[in-house]
C-alpha cells in the first residue's frame, strides 16, 4: 500500500518507451528501412520479456492498482512471446504497405503495453484503460493493411469493440454501485459479505446484471457465440499474420481478465455464471465447427477454427479449478505456435491481387497439389493442420487432453465427451486442406505459393513447426511452470 | 539389448526420414532392405524372448510428462510379440511385391512411417503412447489410400480417417477417465496400462468405460454396424494399402480388446459376451452373404475379412484360454492369409486392370503357378486343416463352445459360408472357358511376385502343421491374463464364466 513499487510498471514502460523511440527515430530520419524497425521492436520485446521474468510473484505496485501475480506474469510472457513470433513476419519479400510505416511498430508496442496493463491489474478502470489502449491500436493496425476490406474489418472490429467496451463500462458501474469499489479483491470481499447477508443484502438483479454485462463484453472480445460474427470478416480483412496474432494474443489478455472476474463470481457461488459460460462454450465450439465445415476460404476456415478453439478454452474457464486455469494458458502456449504457423503459411502465398477467385484470397484450390510444387511447405502446413485437429503427438493435442482431463477432474465427463466429438467434427475441415494439398493435382503455377516468401518467414515457420512437432519434449517444464504460477496466485 | 523395442519402433521412422535423400530409382530397394532389417530384428526379439515367462518383457520406462502421468513405456508379451513380427513381416512382403511406379519414394517413406506406428501400437504399454501411435497410423494410411487409390479414393480415405478418429476420441475420453479414477485412488497420475490393471473398478464405471473403449476398438475392427468404411477403404486402396490395412491395422482393434477391455473391465466384458457374440455372428453370417453377392473380386476379400474378424471377436469374448489364444492366433492367420489374398488380387489387377470376376475365367490354364498359390490361400482362408486358418478357427470355436453351443454352431457356419464364396470366387476366376481375350495373353507370376508369395505359403503351412512354437507363448500370456481377470472380477457371474486355466491351478 505504502510503496510505489515502480518496478512492477517496468515492463509496460519499456514497451511504451520503445514505441516512442521508434517514433523519434522516424522524426530524425524518415528514410529508414522497415528491417530496422522490425529488429528494434524485437529487441525491445526481448528486454520486455526479461523484465517480466524478473518480476516477483504476488506483488502490488503503483498505489495497489498494479497486481503482479502468477497469471499476470505467465500471460505477459505469452503475449510477448507471441508478439516476438509475429513481428518478423513483416519481413516479406514483397513490399506490403503497412510495414513501411514506422507508426505500425510504435502502435504495435503501445498495444502490447495495453495488454500488459490489462493483465497486470485487478482494478476495473485500469483494465478498461489497458483494454482500450490495446484495442484502439489494434484497430489501426488492421486498417493499415490498406485494402478496402481491411477498412471494413477495422470499422467492424471498432464498432463491435466499442460496444463491448460500453458493456464493460456498464458492468463495472453496476459492480461499483453494489460494492463501492472497483478493486476486484475488495469487490469480492464486499460482495460475499453482502450476498451472505452479513451486511445489507445485495439485490440479485445487481449480481445478475453486472455479470451479464461483463460476460457480453468478454464474449465479444473472446469471439464467443453469439457475439462471434465479427471475427471471420475481421480476420479475412486483416493481413494473415495479424489475423493469426489476433486469434491468440488479445484473447490471452481477455482470458486473464475473465479468469479474474468470472472466477470471482463462481467462487462467490453464483453457479449460473458457470452454467452460462459452459453453454456459451459448447455452442461456440460446436457452431463454429459447423460453420468452418462449409467455408471455401482457408483463412475463413482458420478464423472459425480459432473461434472453436476459443470455445474449447472457455470451457476450461468455467471449471474454475487450478487445472482448468492452467489449461487455458497451456493451451494458448501450444496453440500459439501452431496457429501462427498456419497463418504465416497463408502469408507467404499472399498476392496483391486475387488470382483465383474474386471473393477470396485463399480459396482451397490455391493449395491443391501443393505437395508437388512446394513439398516442404505442404508438409509444414500439413503438420499444422494435424496439430490443430488434435492428432498426437503434435502440440495442440497435449493442450486438448489437458483441458479434457481438467474437465473430467472437475466432474464434467459429459463436457469432455462433447469436446471429443467436436474435435472429430473439426478433423474434417483440417483434413480437407490436407486432402487438397496432398491428394489433388495443382491448378496453378509455382509463383502462387512462393510469392511472398523470405528467409525470416521461413525461420519463423520453421520455429513454429519445430515447436509443434517437439511439444512432447518441452511440455513437462511448461506445465510445471504454468501450474506453479497459477497456484501461487491462488486461482 | 534391453532397448530393442525402442529400436524396433524408431528404426523405420529414422529410415523413413533418411529415405527422402535416396535417389528415386533406388528407393524401392532401400525400402525392402530396411523392412527386411526390421523384420530380422523382430525375429531376434522372438529368439531373445523368454517363452516361459508370461509377463511383459524388454520393458522400457522413461517418465515423459510426469504431470500428466505420461510415460514412455514399452514392453512385449506373448500376445503382442507375434503381432509385431507379423506386422514387420507383412510390411516387408508387401514392399517386395509392390507394383506402384509413380511417386514410389513417397510411398516407401510413408510405409516406413506407417511401420513405426504399427509396431508402436503393439508394444506401447502406456495408454497415451498407445493412443499416439494409434492416431498417427491414420495419417500415412490416409495418404496411401488418397494418393494411390482408385477413382473414389478421396472419399474413401476421408471416410476411413473420420470414422476411426471419431471412435478413438471417445476412447480417449475413456482413457482420461481411467487416469482420473487412478488419480483419485492413488493420488498419482498414470496412464500406464499395467498400473490400470491393478485397479478393481465398480461395475457401473466398468460398463461406461467398456462402452467408451468399445466404440474406439469396434470401429477399427470393424464390427458390424461400423464396418461400412472398410469396403470403401479396401475397394479404393492400392494393393499395398489393402495388404497393410487387412493384415495389421484391423488387428489394432482386436488387440485393443485383449490388451485393454478384458483385463481392465472383466465384469463388464463378461456382461458383454452375449451382445458382442450376437454382433459377431451377424458379422460372420451377414458379411459372408454380402461377400457372396459381390462381383468385384477385391470386395469379396474385403467382406471375407470382416467375416473373419467376427471369428476373432467371438474368440476374444469366449473368456477362456482356448478361445482367446485361438483368436490371437487367428489374428496372425488372418493377417497373413488376407494380406496374401489382397496381394494376389492386386497381381491380377495389374495384369488385367479390372476387378470384375465375370471378366476372368479360365485363368488356371494360363497362369498355373498363380492358380496353385491362390488355391492354397483359398483353402487357408476357408480354414482347411493343416493350414494356418484352421488352427485359429478351430480353437475359437472350441473355446466358444463352452460359452454357448448354439452360437458356436451359428458361428461355425462361417466355415461353410466361407467355403461357398471363396470356392465360387475360385471357380469363377480360374476354371471354365476363357471368355476374355486379355486373359489368353496373361503371363504367369514373375520371379519377384513368386518369391514374395512363397514365404507366406510356407508360413501358412508351417503354422498349420506345427503351431506350437507360436501358440505356446500366446497361451502362457493368455492364461496369466485369465487368472488375473478371475482374481479381479467382482461379480459372481464373471467369476464363474472367466475360466481359470488348469495349468496355473496345478502350479498352485
Amino acid at each position: 500500500m505504502e510503496s510505489l513499487n515502480l518496478i512492477t510498471l517496468a515492463p509496460m514502460l519499456i514497451a511504451i518507451a520503445g514505441g516512442l523511440i521508434i517514433l523519434i527515430l522516424d522524426l530524425i530520419n524518415d528514410k529508414l528501412d522497415k528491417s530496422l524497425y522490425v529488429m528494434l521492436t524485437l529487441l525491445i520485446l526481448f528486454i520486455d520479456f526479461g523484465a517480466v521474468l524478473g518480476l516477483n510473484v504476488n506483488e502490488r505496485g503503483f498505489f495497489d492498482v498494479i497486481l503482479i501475480d502468477g497469471i499476470s506474469i505467465v500471460s505477459q510472457l505469452l503475449v510477448i512471446a507471441g508478439s516476438m513470433l509475429f513481428i518478423p513476419l513483416a519481413l516479406t519479400s514483397k513490399r506490403f504497405h503497412e510495414f513501411e510505416y514506422p507508426e505500425f511498430f510504435a502502435l504495435f508496442l503501445f498495444m502490447i503495453a495495453g495488454f500488459q496493463f490489462m493483465v497486470a491489474s485487478d482494478n476495473l478502470i485500469l483494465i478498461f484503460v489497458g483494454l482500450e489502449t490495446a484495442s484502439l491500436s489494434l484497430y489501426t493496425l488492421i486498417a493499415l493493411h490498406n485494402r478496402s476490406n481491411s477498412y471494413e474489418a477495422a470499422v467492424k472490429y471498432f464498432t463491435m469493440g466499442a460496444l463491448a467496451a460500453g458493456f464493460f463500462a456498464m458492468g463495472s458501474a453496476v459492480i461499483y454501485a453494489m460494492t463501492g469499489s472497483i478493486e476486484l479483491y475488495q469487490v469480492s470481499q464486499i460482495l460475499s459479505a453482502r450476498m451472505s447477508g452479513a451486511i445489507d443484502p445485495v439485490p440479485l438483479i445487481g449480481v445478475l446484471g453486472s455479470s451479464i454485462l461483463l460476460m457480453v463484453a468478454f464474449a465479444f472480445k473472446l469471439s464467443l457465440f453469439p457475439f462471434h460474427t465479427w471475427a471471420p470478416d475481421v480476420y479475412e480483412g486483416a493481413s494473415a499474420p495479424l489475423a493469426g496474432y489476433m486469434s491468440v494474443v488479445p484473447k490471452i489478455a481477455a482470458f486473464v481478465v475473465s479468469i479474474r472476474i468470472f472466477g470471482m463470481y463462481i467462487d462467490l457461488g453464483v453457479e449460473w455464471v458457470r452454467d452460462i459460460i459452459l453453454i456459451l462454450a459448447i455452442l461456440t465450439m460446436t457452431l463454429a465447427n459447423v460453420m468452418a465445415l462449409v467455408q471455401q476460404d482457408v483463412k475463413r476456415m482458420l478464423a472459425y477454427s480459432s473461434i472453436s478453439h476459443a470455445g474449447f478454452i472457455v470451457a476450461a474457464l468455467a471449471l474454475d479449478t487450478t487445472e482448468g486455469n492452467t489449461a487455458i494458458f497451456l493451451y494458448y502456449a501450444l496453440f500459439m505456435f501452431t496457429n501462427l504457423g498456419a497463418f504465416a503459411m497463408l502469408w507467404i502465398s499472399r498476392h496483391k491481387v486475387r488470382r483465383f477467385n474474386n471473393r477470396y484470397d485463399h480459396p482451397y484450390e490455391k493449395f491443391a497439389g501443393m505437395i508437388k510444387i512446394m513439398p516442404i511447405g505442404a508438409v509444414m502446413m500439413g503438420l499444422f493442420m494435424l496439430s490443430l485437429a488434435g492428432v498426437p503427438p503434435f502440440s495442440v493435442f497435449w493442450g486438448k487432453i489437458y483441458v479434457m482431463q481438467a474437465a473430467i477432474d472437475a466432474g464434467f465427463v459429459w463436457l469432455a465427451i462433447i469436446m471429443g466429438l467436436n474435435s472429430a467434427i473439426a478433423a474434417y475441415y483440417y483434413l480437407k486442406l490436407i486432402v487438397y494439398m496432398f491428394l489433388m493435382d495443382p491448378v496453378k503455377d509455382v509463383d502462387t505459393v512462393y510469392y511472398n516468401i523470405s528467409k525470416p518467414l521461413m525461420v519463423i515457420i520453421g520455429l513454429a513447426a519445430v515447436a509443434t512437432v517437439a511439444a512432447i519434449f518441452y511440455i513437462q517444464p511448461l506445465i510445471s511452470y504454468i501450474y506453479y504460477m497459477i497456484s501461487a496466485s491462488g486461482y | 539389448m534391453e532397448n530393442i523395442l525402442s529400436i524396433l519402433v524408431f528404426f523405420p521412422a529414422v529410415a523413413g526420414l533418411l529415405g527422402f535423400v535416396i535417389d528415386k530409382k533406388s528407393t524401392r530397394a532401400y525400402g525392402v532392405t530396411v523392412a527386411a532389417i526390421e523384420f530380422f530384428m523382430s525375429l531376434w526379439l522372438w529368439f531373445a524372448f523368454d517363452t516361459a515367462n508370461p509377463g511383459m518383457q524388454f520393458v522400457e520406462i522413461i517418465p515423459l510428462i510426469p504431470s500428466y502421468g505420461v510415460t514412455y513405456y514399452l514392453g512385449v508379451d506373448g500376445i503382442s510379440l507375434f503381432i509385431v513380427i507379423m506386422a514387420t513381416f507383412m510390411t516387408m512382403i508387401g514392399m517386395m511385391s509392390m507394383s506402384i511406379k509413380d511417386d514410389i519414394k513417397n510411398m516407401v517413406v510413408t510405409l516406413l512411417f506407417l511401420e513405426m506406428t504399427m509396431v508402436g501400437v503393439f508394444v506401447a504399454l502406456d495408454a497415451i503412447m498407445f493412443y499416439l501411435f494409434w492416431e498417427l497410423s491414420l495419417v500415412p494410411m490416409l495418404y496411401i489410400i488418397g494418393a494411390w487409390g482408385g477413382p473414389l479414393r478421396i472419399y474413401a480415405s476421408i471416410k476411413f480417417f473420420l470414422y476411426t478418429f471419431t471412435g478413438s476420441l471417445v476412447m480417449l475420453v475413456g482413457m482420461l477417465f481411467m487416469a482420473y479414477v487412478y488419480h483419485n485412488l492413488t493420488g498419482v497420475w498414470s496412464f500406464a496400462i499395467t498400473d490400470w490393471y491393478a485397479m478393481v473398478l465398480p461395475l457401473n464405471y466398468q460398463l461406461w468405460l467398456f462402452a467408451a473403449f468399445f466404440i474406439g476398438f469396434a470401429i477399427k475392427v470393424p464390427m458390424f454396424p461400423f464396418h461400412t468404411w472398410l469396403p470403401y477403404a479396401h475397394g479404393q486402396a492400392p494393393t499395398i494399402g489393402s495388404v497393410i490395412l487387412a493384415a495389421v491395422l484391423l488387428k489394432m482393434g482386436t488387440y485393443g480388446f485383449v490388451r485393454f477391455s478384458l483385463p481392465m473391465f472383466p465384469d463388464a466384458s463378461v456382461m458383454a459376451i452375449t451382445p458382442v457374440a450376437f454382433i459377431s455372428i451377424i458379422m460372420i453370417i451377414y458379411t459372408a452373404m454380402v461377400a457372396f453377392a459381390q462381383k468385384d473380386i477385391k470386395q469379396v476379400i474385403a467382406y471375407s475379412s470382416v467375416s473373419h474378424m467376427g471369428i476373432i471377436m467371438l474368440g476374444i469374448f469366449s473368456m477362456n484360454a482356448e478361445g482367446i489364444t485361438g483368436s490371437v492366433f487367428q489374428m496372425l492367420a488372418h493377417g497373413i492369409i488376407s494380406g496374401g489374398l489382397f496381394m494376389l488380387v492386386g497381381m491380377l489387377y495389374d495384369r488385367l486392370h479390372t476387378k470384375d470376376m465375370s471378366k476372368f475365367g479360365g485363368i488356371a490354364a494360363v497362369m498355373p503357378k498363380y492358380a496353385v498359390i491362390f488355391g492354397i490361400f483359398t483353402m487357408a482362408s476357408v480354414g482347411l486343416p493343416l493350414t494356418m486358418g484352421f488352427v485359429g478357427e478351430f480353437l475359437v470355436l472350441l473355446g466358444f463352445y463352452k460359452v454357448s453351443p448354439v452360437m458356436t454352431i451359428l458361428a461355425g457356419t462361417s466355415i461353410i459360408l466361407g467355403a461357398v464364396y471363396m470356392l465360387t470366387l475360385y471357380k469363377k476366376t480360374f476354371f471354365g472357358p476363357i471368355t476374355n481375350d486379355a486373359v489368353k495373353k496373361l503371363k504367369d507370376l514373375t520371379p519377384l511376385e513368386l518369391w514374395s508369395l512363397v514365404p507366406l505359403v510356407l508360413v501358412i503351412i508351417w503354422l498349420g502343421v506345427y503351431p506350437k512354437p507360436v501358440l505356446e507363448p500366446i497361451d502362457n500370456s493368455v492364461k496369466a491374463m485369465l487368472t488375473f481377470m478371475h482374481k479381479k472380477a467382482i461379480t459372481p457371474e464373471a467369476k464363474e464364466i472367466i475360466e481359470v486355466p488348469q495349468t496355473t491351478m496345478e502350479v498352485k
